[in-house]
Formats: C-alpha cells, sequence, structure tokens
C-alpha cells in the first residue's frame, strides 16, 4: 500500500479491479435496498414488479416507494461524500465535513423558514431555499474562522458545530411553533429516507448533476490548491476562479441534499478518507471514489436502519452519526499523535 | 487585573477575608438584575392581572385562577429559572477553573449531552421515573462521558484541542444515542422526552424544584469552603502546591461539585445549551476580574436563565418556547463570535 502511494499512477489494471469492486459494493447495496422492506417481498416478486410497471401492489411498493428510497441514497450518499471531499481539500482540513460545519444546518433552517413564512413549499422552491441557507451558513463558517489567521481544524470545527447548534436550535423553533405545517419533519430534521416519492429526485437530480459537474471538473486544480495558495497562484492557477467553482460546487450538493432528506453528517468525513486510504493523495481520484462510496455508505445506513429494529425505522442520519462519531474520534486520536 | 489593585482584607479576630468591592459590585447588581427580571415573570403573562392581583394572590389572596396561575405555574418557574441558572453558571465557572480552558465547560466537553442521554434512558427504559432517579440518570451519564472525553483528551500529553474535539465526537455520538431513543418510544412517553430533551421550564413545578435548591444549597457550602484555594489554584498546578493546596484532591472536590451542579441543573431542565461555557466568561468580563469568580458567575447564569425564558415565554406569545432552544441558539452565535473575534481563545 504504502509503496504503491509513493508512485504517481498504478497499473490500470489493479486501479480498474478497485473501482470495479467498489462498484460492486454499491451496486449489492442498491439491489439490497430494493429487496428489503416492511412490505413482504420475495426477490421474485421485487424483480417482476419492477419489470412489469403494472398496477400490483409488488410494482406499485416498488416503483413508488423503494425506487425512489434507493435513488435518493444513492444520489445524496455521492453529494454528501464528494462535497466533504471538496470542503477537506478546499480548507486543507482532514476534519471538515458539511454535517459539522453547520452548512446542511443552514440549508435546514432555510429551507424550513421558507415553508414557514411563504407557506406551501413545493420541493423546488425548498431546493432553492437551502441552497441559499447553505451558501449563507458555508460563507459565515469560512469568513469567521479565517477572520484572525489561518482557521485550525479545531477552530473550524468549533465554528462550525457552534453555528449548526444556533442554527438547529432555531429550526427546531420553527417546527415546534407551527406543529401542524411540520407534521412530516420530525425524521426530516435528523436526516430521513423515508416517503420521498420520484419527483423529489427528479427535483434535485439537475442541481446534483451541477455539482458533481463542478467537483470533478476542479479535481485537478484541487489537487494544486491542496499545496496552499500561494504555490497554486505561482504554478499558473486561477485561484478565485477555482475556490468559487469549488464553493458553488458545495453549495449545491449540500443544499440540494439537505433540502431532499434533511441535514445528514459524516458520511462527508467517513468516504473521503476511507477513498485516500484505498487511492492515495490524488484528489480525482478520491472524488471518483466518493461518487462511488457515498452510496455504498448511505445505503448501507439506511438499509439498516431499515431493518435493526423492524417494524419500526431509525432514520438514516442517525445511523450515520452512530458510525461516523467514532471514526472522528479516531481522526482526531490520530492527528495528535 | 483592576480586581487585584482593589481588593481589601478584613480581618475578624484570627480570620480574615478577602474583600473585593468590585466583584461584590458586580455579583449584587447581576442578582438584583435576574430578580428584577424574576419577578417581572411572575407579574406579567397571556392572563391579565395587575400588580395588586398577583401581591394578592401572592399572599393567599385573590381567585383560586389567579393564585393557581401565579403560586403554581409562574412563581415555580421563575424560581426554577433563576436556581437552574445558578447551578450551570457555577459549575460552567468550575470546569472552566479546574481545565484552565475557557472552553472546557461541560456543554463542550460532553457532560451535558451525557447527563441527557443519562436522564432519557431513565425516562423512556424504567417502569416509573422520579425526579431522584432522574437524577441519579444524569449524573451517571454525564460523568461517564465526561470521564471518557477527559481520559481520551489526557492519552499520551493533555491537550485542549482533544478535550474539544473530543467532546464534539462523543457529543455527536450520544445525539444520535438520543435521537434513537426517542425514537423507540412509545408517542407520549416520546412527545414528553422530546420536549424534555429540548430544555424546557414549561411544566415545571414545586416538587421538582425542593431537589434542585437541595443540591444547590449543599454545592455552595462545598464552593464557598474551596474558593479561595480554587482561586489559587487557577496559577497553575506547582505554584498552588508550593502555597499549600492539595491540588489532586482540591481538583477532584471541583470537578465532584460541578457535576452535581450540572447534573442537578439538567435532571430539573433538561439539557440547557451554552449557558455554562457563556455564564462565566461574561460574568468574568463585567467584574473584570481575571480569574474565574464562582459567585458572578452563579448570579450571571440566573440573570440570563431568568431573561432567556421570560424571552422563551413572550417572544412568539402564545407559543411557549423551550427555553433551552433559546439559549442553543444564542449560546452558539456567542461561542461563534467568540471564535472569531474574543481575545482568549485557546484554539
Amino acid at each position: 500500500m504504502s509503496d504503491e502511494r509513493l508512485r504517481p499512477t498504478s497499473g490500470p489494471p489493479r486501479a480498474a479491479i478497485r473501482i470495479v469492486s467498489l462498484g460492486a459494493l454499491a451496486t449489492g447495496f442498491a439491489v439490497a435496498s430494493l429487496l428489503v422492506g416492511s412490505g413482504e417481498l420475495g426477490p421474485g416478486q421485487v424483480m417482476r414488479g419492477l419489470l412489469a410497471h403494472d398496477s400490483t401492489s409488488a410494482s406499485i411498493i416498488v416503483w413508488q416507494l423503494r425506487l425512489p428510497r434507493t435513488l435518493l441514497a444513492v444520489l445524496i450518499g455521492a453529494a454528501l461524500a464528494v462535497a466533504g471531499t471538496v470542503i477537506q481539500a478546499l480548507t486543507r482540513n482532514p476534519l471538515a465535513e458539511p454535517g459539522l460545519l453547520g452548512i446542511n444546518a443552514g440549508a435546514a433552517l432555510a429551507v424550513v423558514t421558507g415553508i414557514a413564512v411563504f407557506g406551501g413549499g413545493s420541493a423546488l422552491a425548498s431546493t432553492w431555499f437551502a441552497l441559499v441557507g447553505a451558501a449563507g451558513a458555508a460563507l459565515l463558517v469560512f469568513v469567521i474562522s479565517t477572520r484572525r489567521s489561518r482557521a485550525s481544524p479545531t477552530r473550524l470545527l468549533l465554528a462550525g458545530v457552534a453555528l449548526g447548534a444556533s442554527l438547529s436550535a432555531l429550526t427546531g423553533i420553527m417546527i415546534l411553533r407551527d406543529a401542524t405545517a411540520f407534521t412530516t419533519f420530525n425524521s426530516w430534521v435528523v436526516g430521513s429516507l423515508t416517503s420521498r416519492g420520484m419527483d423529489v429526485v427528479v427535483t434535485v437530480a439537475p442541481f446534483l448533476t451541477l455539482g458533481f459537474a463542478l467537483a470533478l471538473l476542479s479535481g485537478r486544480m484541487l489537487n494544486v490548491l491542496t499545496l496552499g495558495t500561494e504555490q497554486a497562484t505561482s504554478l499558473g492557477i486561477p485561484v478565485r476562479l477555482a475556490v468559487g467553482a469549488a464553493v458553488l460546487s458545495v453549495t449545491l450538493l449540500c443544499g440540494a441534499a439537505t433540502a431532499a432528506v434533511g441535514p445528514i453528517s459524516f458520511i462527508g468525513l467517513v468516504v473521503p478518507h476511507v477513498s485516500r486510504l484505498i487511492w492515495g493523495a490524488d484528489q480525482r481520484r478520491i472524488l471518483v471514489s466518493s461518487l462511488v462510496l457515498g452510496p455504498a455508505l448511505l445505503l448501507a445506513a439506511d438499509i439498516v436502519g431499515r431493518t435493526i429494529s423492524f417494524p419500526g425505522e431509525i432514520e438514516a442520519g442517525i445511523v450515520t452519526a452512530f458510525l461516523g462519531a467514532p471514526v472522528l474520534l479516531f481522526l482526531i486520536a490520530r492527528r495528535a499523535s | 487585573m483592576s480586581g487585584f489593585s482593589r481588593r481589601r482584607a478584613v480581618r475578624i479576630g484570627g480570620l480574615s477575608v478577602v474583600i473585593r468591592p468590585r466583584v461584590i459590585g458586580v455579583t449584587g447588581i447581576l442578582a438584583l438584575v435576574a430578580l428584577t427580571v424574576a419577578a417581572l415573570s411572575v407579574a406579567t403573562g397571556t392572563y391579565r392581572l395587575e400588580l395588586p392581583g398577583v401581591v394578592d394572590a401572592l399572599t393567599g389572596g385573590g381567585t383560586a385562577t389567579a393564585r393557581y396561575l401565579v403560586v403554581e405555574q409562574r412563581l415555580p418557574r421563575a424560581v426554577a429559572a433563576l436556581l437552574v441558572g445558578c447551578c450551570l453558571g457555577v459549575s460552567g465557572a468550575l470546569f472552566q477553573s479546574v481545565s484552565r480552558n475557557p472552553l472546557g465547560s461541560p456543554d463542550i466537553i460532553g457532560f451535558t449531552t451525557g447527563a441527557a442521554t443519562g436522564g432519557l434512558v431513565v425516562i423512556l427504559l424504567t417502569p416509573s421515573p422520579s425526579a431522584l432517579s432522574i437524577a441519579g440518570g444524569t449524573i451517571v451519564g454525564g460523568l461517564a462521558c465526561a470521564t471518557v472525553v477527559t481520559l481520551f483528551a489526557a492519552a499520551r500529553r493533555f491537550s485542549g484541542d482533544r478535550l474539544i474535539l473530543g467532546g464534539i465526537a462523543v457529543a455527536a455520538l450520544l445525539a444520535s444515542v438520543n435521537d434513537y431513543v426517542i425514537s423507540r418510544a412509545s408517542l407520549e412517553s416520546a412527545e414528553a422526552a422530546r420536549a424534555w430533551k429540548y430544555g424546557s421550564l414549561n411544566l415545571i413545578t414545586w416538587d421538582r424544584i425542593v431537589p434542585l435548591a437541595a443540591c444547590l444549597l449543599v454545592a455552595s457550602v462545598v464552593v464557598v469552603a474551596i474558593a479561595r484555594p480554587a482561586g489559587i489554584l487557577e496559577l497553575g498546578d506547582d505554584l498552588a502546591t508550593g502555597l499549600g493546596v492539595r491540588t489532586r484532591r482540591q481538583k477532584l472536590i471541583m470537578v465532584a461539585a460541578g457535576t452535581i451542579l450540572a447534573a442537578a441543573a439538567v435532571s430539573t431542565a433538561g439539557p440547557i445549551g451554552f449557558l455554562a461555557l457563556a455564564a462565566p466568561r461574561l460574568a468574568r468580563a463585567a467584574a473584570g476580574f481575571s480569574s474565574v469568580g464562582l459567585l458572578p458567575s452563579g448570579a450571571m447564569g440566573a440573570a440570563l436563565l431568568a431573561a432567556s425564558d421570560l424571552a422563551a415565554q413572550r417572544i412568539l406569545d402564545p407559543f411557549q418556547i423551550p427555553v433551552g432552544l433559546v439559549c442553543s441558539a444564542l449560546g452558539g452565535f456567542y461561542l461563534l463570535w467568540m471564535v472569531g473575534f474574543a481575545k482568549t481563545t485557546e484554539s
């Protein structure tokens, strides 16, 4: 592993084997996500329901419940993982993550405020609000933590946690105040994939696609940016453009993801680190690997949440926090040694 | 440093007490503010009672409705706000003093979240939770969590950074446990637990206040006894040892007192975020005093929580905001300001 990381490129067959096996892992979870659920369906019935797309109950369950849920898990998992990778590269901070930095909390507050003030709230309107909230929270946390000097990992994380606590408290007040308008938000506010229809998937998909494209295109520049802005400037990188593109992609990814499923933490922390263990330091590879591993992690968390206390359900956001927090502890412990 | 320059020793026989006029003045003013706000929240409310009516009700006259509202609802709530705020302020001062870090408060090092987990487990998983068993749960949960975080920070070489980061990580883990425990509970107990989890004084009654007052009384006796060596301890372990302070024992007593105070507060009102962090720092700024003062911190905590609870009752009236959410919202921004603008953050 270690000698391999020193080489600029490992042989194509090896990389291919790795990416194929990661893809197989994610696909396996996706299939499992289609098969698992409270409606008792055998694998054969799921298959027939999926292919037939008619009015049998199996087909309705698969097409209206399980398929949107699985697609959403794939999209959101990838979005949060890629956003985490970009933020970690941008801030050169291994502990940065959209959930812990309060960006998702900002998006969530904006969504809830939008609904409380303007009423109704289509998925599209919510997404626009979420984008504004995510951008605002991201700007605030970066500006404040870098106000006096370059942000140390601790300062950035502390600022993010403080902002996140404030914004979630405000979200809580909004939701408690108008219980009727927010009856379905008790699970959304901890991050849940439950009962989101295909319309949500369709609404957020364009935003996420744009975010993915920006992130992947700026991969090369992120590689240089990890050397520091002075180095990057002297190497001829348009630093402002690169940072702008990266921040825009984080905003798109986190905002749309939060609008769809609520604030989910730790995927953006865990996946980039695991990807770095597998692929080394090249941001382009980490980005591609996050695109595959993010869905795998969120699908797995969602499956665990659906099965562990059957027939009840635990929200996916609770499961990712439970799994991710020990990883954060481990990273802190390793950093200090 | 002005506190040092303007202090006087008062000697009575063999005993001597150092009087710091500014600290006493600030404490007095804060206590006055706290009592005024509390009086205001007793005297006003959705059900309109003129001042004579309130006084009547307090002295046993007036209508039955007025008596019930004032004596059984408004008064216990105001008293609870004062006591819980005082507990959290003193507790935060003790923790910050021991850790010698402005961020080493029970909120940041995971104590509050741990106490909340302990309390929730008792509320939701035991057959008939009482005030005493909830308090036990919060103490056990808070202590266990604080111990884990402190051990984590002290592994190899103690560092303030790791204390803060470890606290954040453990708090995130426990928050997910809290959400899980609530989601597994039956609907009606989940509602009660959710209200408690936010930190609220909405449903406070006299029988919840009695154990809290007892805790505060015991702890304040301890605190008065250890206040002087606590001040010396802030000069550093070596110097304190040289001046005759038994540092280990002293720290242990301070942590124990801080723990009991915080747990008493959490078991009464639920977890109220950031108050224990903010109160000692604001008190210190007001008193212009370089060390963490226990008395001003307690008074500041009481004033802050009384004011927050009044705001929580009135801002969106008739909706009653859980006061813990008000404190989290304000306290989070205060911490954010500390990270960006305050002159003395360690990290």
